[in-house]
């Protein structure tokens, strides 16, 4: 339906920039994901894009047409708000209605495409409900219906299930994706929910600051992040980190010296590194294995465990693996580690990642699969 | 009936006498009002809600009394051959206070004084009340000072602004406003002469004004942001914000606006007495105001006590009416 650019995109209040110098392709079609800390000015870009926020410099093109000074009723986008937003003195029918008849719609035609609509969300049976006498999750949808109602050309969503409890949330995540798929809409979510981001997404943008970390499908920043920032910010729970060294550098990798007093080589693009030169080790909980006396793999950490974190499925092991660092490790729900026990810890080299001082990843030597 | 609570009976009881006053009116509207809209508060959820009744008595108890024996007196003098200049005048006149009242034309226009003032006033703080809370909504300079110079007036006491209004502003020798019409050469409105009622409305809501704009203001302060920002996207603008999105906002708030003001409005008194004195004629005698010229003027005790029992009708009559429309409005 729409393809929409940013271009050299800025947002600033006074003197306080929000958003700096971006920008972004969205493809048709494409649901894209903005993540990032709160405060990073994800929902400020939403509004831009949206025409609630002014624009400071650059060009917002939808289509290729520079749509900056267009009125947001006629860029052909519609929204949906975190609190839904409803028009509470309106029938479920009338706050769908809204906009056609503004835009001089007839009575014929709204109802039509209203009910049209209904059917979709399956709202049939509350059109002449107000919203007060539906629940969240039937709000929710009537938000998106009054969205869908005037067929935008790219749906903006802030938050939209951030007010829902957690089943219906993944319930109506579910049929959030079903119905990018049926409406073959572009669609721009805006989110801190990871799950959420990883689910729905075909493109995550990570924002921090006001400025975008890292683009990519939700596997690529999973398994390639290009910094510790974006390590960091996808992924539960977190990656750990500690510092390392380098011990020797070469064309299949680089040799690291660990904490513990072990080395391992790690796949990474090293030509530049010099010997001795710091760098920040980044292993995901789920990626650190439990050893075992027997020793199925080789030993890169031991420590104390200091919390155990029992899920059910899984567990958590807190484990001091060195002075400083308190790493996370994601075990099997069955296993039998208690608190205070010391462990061993391993990984397969090919799981880790490796930051400079800088922060920015040195790239893997092979690509992950499914984030070609 | 068995599970009514002893406070809910008492309620009921409350509610039948209705009046308390003697000479003045407009606080029954709020007690009946009151005692309706409290009602549900009282009503037990369910069946395990502890009995109240008799916790309540003795606070429910004074109300009572202090409402029925002002009522019981007024009822009884009404009913009564009474005037404080001749103590020979005495005993029973049966209907007779009522049947003079009522064949005496001035009652009527009184009546319709009252209903006029009323109405006229409500408009006017109403349509001002709203355009007042709209444009101070808006971010301005100074908007913190304009938005207590608006409510100021609220603060003069309706006397003081009586004779302000009287002396400094309508005056056709001194006032403000002849000296502008005189300035532009069209001669000179002699305010309470000419439009007497007309002047009255204007001293009473340039008082009310304030209320309703307080009122509206922080209502508009409730208005979710996102949902004018929604309606913004949907395409709103201006006027069509105005009339689909704030205006069904306010309608609350302005529902609670004329029901307060009503009870209040039916009994101005000091700025007639302070202005026109119910004149010129009976122009600007309202039932208040008629209340006052028996009693305190011609000292019928009987005919002002019977007035006063006609006011407390009248005065039902309205809250029950406003109670119908307004209350079902505020529950919903």
């Amino acid at each position: 339906m729409a393809q929409l650019s940013l271009r050299n995109v800025a947002k600033s209040f006074g003197t306080v920039n929000i958003i700096k110098d971006l920008n972004l392709e969205i493809a048709d079609r494409e649901l894209c994901v903005f993540v990032g800390p709160s405060g990073c000015g994800k929902s400020t870009l939403l509004r831009m894009i949206a025409g609630l926020e002014e624009i400071t410099s650059g060009d917002l093109m939808i289509d290729g047409e520079r749509v900056n000074d267009v009125p947001p009723d006629v860029r052909g986008l519609a929204m949906v708000f975190q609190s839904y937003a409803l028009y509470p003195h309106m029938t479920v029918r009338d706050n769908m209605a809204f906009a056609l008849r503004l835009a001089g719609v007839s009575r014929q035609e709204r109802y039509a495409r209203i009910d049209k609509v209904a059917d979709l969300l399956q709202l049939r049976p509350y059109l002449d409900r107000r919203p007060k006498a539906l629940s969240g999750g039937q709000r929710q949808r009537v938000a998106i219906g009054r969205a869908i109602v005037r067929e935008p050309k790219v749906f903006l969503f802030d938050e939209p299930l951030s007010n829902l409890d957690a089943a219906l949330r993944v319930q109506t995540r579910i049929e959030l994706a079903r119905l990018h798929e049926r409406l073959n809409a572009t669609m721009i979510y805006v989110t801190h929910d990871q799950v959420e981001a990883m689910t729905l997404a075909d493109k995550i943008v990570v924002l921090r600051d006001g400025h975008i970390e890292q683009v990519g499908s939700p596997l690529e920043l999973y398994h390639h992040p290009c910094n510790r920032f974006v390590a960091g910010f996808i992924g539960s729970p977190k990656m750990n980190f500690c510092s390392v060294k380098v011990k020797a550098p070469s064309s299949s990798g680089v040799s690291i010296d660990l904490p513990g007093g072990a080395s391992m080589v790690a796949p990474v693009a090293a030509t530049r590194l010099k010997e001795g030169e710091p760098l920040i080790l980044g292993v995901r909980p789920e990626h650190m294995k439990v050893i075992g006396p027997a020793g199925d793999g080789p030993i890169t950490f031991s420590g104390e465990v200091m919390v155990v974190e029992r899920l059910g499925g899984q567990t958590f092991l807190y484990v001091q693996a060195t002075p400083e660092d308190l790493f996370i490790i994601a075990v099997d729900g069955d296993s039998l580690v208690k608190v205070h026990d010391r462990v061993a810890l391993g990984f397969a080299p090919k799981e880790c990642h490796l930051f400079d001082h800088g922060g920015t990843a040195l790239e893997q030597l092979a690509r992950h699969p499914l984030a070609a | 009936m068995a599970t009514t609570p002893f406070c809910l009976r008492l309620l009921n009881l409350q509610r039948r006498p209705r009046k308390r006053a003697n000479f003045e009116f407009g606080h029954s509207a709020m007690t009946s009002s009151l005692a309706k809209v409290g009602f549900g508060v009282f009503k037990p959820k369910d069946s395990r809600a502890p009995r109240t009744g008799a916790l309540l008595a003795p606070a429910v108890g004074l109300l009572l009394i202090w409402m029925i024996v002002p009522l019981t007196m007024t009822l009884w003098f009404s009913f009564q051959r009474y005037n404080l200049q001749n103590p020979l005048i005495s005993g029973f006149a049966g209907f007779n206070n009522y049947k003079f009242l009522l064949l005496y034309k001035t009652l009527w226009i009184s009546i319709g004084n009252t209903l006029v003032l009323v109405g006229s006033v409500l408009s006017l703080t109403i349509v001002f009340g709203v355009l007042f809370a709209v444009v101070f909504d808006e971010a301005f300079f100074g908007r913190n000072i304009a938005r207590l110079l608006v409510i100021a007036p609220f603060f003069v006491m309706p006397t003081v602004s009586a004779l302000i209004w009287k002396n400094l502003l309508m005056h056709p020798v001194n006032g403000l406003f002849a000296w502008i019409t005189r300035s532009l050469g069209l001669g000179v409105v002699d305010w309470f002469a000419q439009a007497p009622m007309i002047s009255i409305i204007i001293i009473v809501a340039w008082q009310w004004i304030p209320f309703a704009s307080l009122i509206l203001m922080t209502a508009m302060q409730s208005l979710d942001r996102e949902q004018m920002e929604a309606a913004y996207l949907d395409g709103a603008r201006g006027l069509s914000m105005f009339w689909f999105i704030t205006l069904p906002h306010l309608f609350r708030p302005i529902s609670v606006v004329v029901m307060i003001e009503t009870i209040f409005l039916l009994a101005v008194f000091a700025e007639i007495l302070v202005t026109t004195s119910g004149g010129p004629g009976n122009a600007t005698t309202t039932l208040t105001y008629l209340i006052y010229l028996k009693a305190l003027l011609q000292w019928d005790v009987g005919g002002a006590s019977a007035a006063g029992v006609i006011a407390i009708i009248l005065a039902n009559v309205v809250a029950a009416f406003l109670i119908r429309t307004v209350a079902r409005n505020l529950a919903d």
